[in-house]
């Protein structure tokens, strides 16, 4: 079995661009301010989610290999 | 009744046009009819803008089929990303987001602040007054996007000419744009068979190599893909370094302001990007309903054509304290200037950039810089979905 990854926003990095939470709803959403937060703490490993954390405009999202500790490659 | 589509010119370039302010009042998701007869619904509000942007019920895939009204680009480039939702269109934008994240932008702000220097030279080594457009405000952004893209800058005689025909809107004859496409995509097919010879150190060389290694995209995505990339890349910031001017002189106090203070200028172009009509306050990004959606208590059937007119939502009271004044000093400005959701501007982050180092040249660097044209004399080109200057006169000593 694939390890899970961690999922977290960083929400002084985010900008509100929604590319996250239209891209892959079923894992962000925006607050009232307008910030991304991650949905589920812990996922098991989705192509969606990366897809989503690859095209932030700001980084902000960041991803854990809970297995190893690292995080998970965005390039 | 429906409200004729286009609506009527605005009496000034610095406001939506005032029927958007009183719907965004008074009836803020209404149907327009455009001269064909064909209907859509336009929408006012910034909740209800965003909520067309960010929600999956309105899909730019749908909106993209020939059948639809024609706002621009849309049915021309089935396989650019703007026709695309996700999780299709996620799969393909991740193979060019990396090159335009904040991080990766603020590596090129040193090489962006050098062009402007350069450009800046060159511009007062002519007589005056100079047009700012051929000397500034297009040879920036081109450069930038040049640059990151391996296009030959040079070749911008050829490219500028089919990319200001796909810049249409929707008066524009299909045709001319059709031609602009089709010219753009044997213009890329060319610089790809070269790449593919001659691969360099640039975005166009790292997707053909997602192409041709891994199968990232096909071969249309990728020729699609350079082409959306080389007109997004320049033509919206050329005319916003124009808009962004003209917005300035209209506020004498806030231009100082800028000026005294070159701290201002994040915040600064954040708010110009806010209240500057770059279009005609309507977007071009049409959306089809792929389901009955409810929005501010009306119900839009599916299959509906929504226009999100982001120029008077980014004026709405409801978000914006004072919303009609432009404030360089706004520190609360959640503006959707570049939109939101999955086809959030893919250039936002650069175009941030360059505005700022634009405006940091600009205004500092030629503090007596003015702008030598009435409005009444500004020749824009016709036909354009953003507010394109032939020329802009201006004088610096």
């Amino acid at each position: 079995m694939t390890a899970q990854w961690q999922v977290s926003v960083d929400g002084f990095g985010c900008i509100g661009s929604g590319m996250c939470a239209a891209s892959a709803p079923d894992f962000f959403e925006l607050d009232g301010r307008g910030r991304s937060r991650a949905l589920h703490e812990k996922i098991d490993p989705d192509e969606r989610v990366l897809d989503a954390a690859v095209s932030c405009p700001v980084e902000a999202i960041s991803l854990v290999d809970l297995a190893t500790g690292e995080e998970v490659p965005l390039d | 009744m429906p409200i004729p589509f286009p609506l009527p010119d605005p009496p000034t370039l610095y406001h939506p046009t005032p029927l958007l302010a009183e719907l965004r009042a008074n009836d803020p998701v209404t149907q327009v009819e455009f001269p064909d007869g064909k209907r859509a619904w336009l929408v006012t509000r910034y909740a209800d803008v965003r909520t067309v942007m960010m929600d999956a019920r309105f899909s730019r895939a749908a909106a993209s089929s020939p059948d639809q009204p024609q706002m621009g680009l849309g049915a021309l480039a089935s396989e650019s990303l703007i026709a695309k939702d996700p999780p299709e269109h996620t799969r393909l934008r991740r193979l060019v987001a990396r090159a335009f994240t904040h991080r990766r932008v603020e590596e090129l702000r040193p090489r962006v602040a050098e062009v402007v220097a350069d450009l800046i030279a060159g511009l007062r080594k002519q007589p005056e007054p100079a047009d700012l457009v051929e000397n500034f405000s297009l040879p920036l952004p081109v450069q930038v996007i040049c640059d990151l893209l391996g296009v030959p800058a040079g070749d911008r005689d050829r490219f500028h000419g089919w990319s200001d025909a796909v810049m249409g809107n929707w008066e524009r004859d299909q045709a001319i744009m059709v031609g602009g496409f089709t010219e753009l995509g044997r213009y890329f097919a060319e610089l790809i068979a070269e790449k593919r010879a001659h691969p360099g150190d640039d975005l166009m060389t790292g997707l053909i190599a997602a192409r041709d290694e891994h199968d990232k995209l096909t071969e249309e995505e990728l020729v699609t893909l350079g082409i959306g990339l080389l007109i997004g890349g320049h033509e919206t910031t050329a005319n916003q370094i124009n808009m962004f001017l003209l917005t300035l002189r209209e506020h004498p106090d806030q231009l100082a302001l800028l000026r005294s203070d070159p701290a201002l200028l994040e915040t600064g172009v954040e708010e110009l990007m806010r209240f500057t009509q770059l279009g005609n306050s309507v977007s071009s990004m049409i959306r089809v309903t792929t389901e009955a959606v409810e929005l501010s208590g009306v119900t839009i059937p599916a299959g509906a054509p929504v226009m999100p007119a982001l120029g008077v939502a980014n004026r709405d009271p409801a978000v914006f304290a004072d919303p009609d004044r432009l404030d360089v000093t706004r520190a609360d400005n959640p503006h959707i200037g570049f939109g939101a959701g999955a086809h959030h501007c893919l250039g936002a982050q650069l175009a941030r950039m360059e505005l700022q180092e634009a405006l940091r040249g600009l205004l500092h660097g030629l503090p007596n810089l003015r702008i030598v044209a009435d409005d009444a004399d500004l020749v824009f080109k016709p036909t354009m979905i953003v507010r394109s200057l032939h020329t802009l006169p201006v004088a610096w000593s």
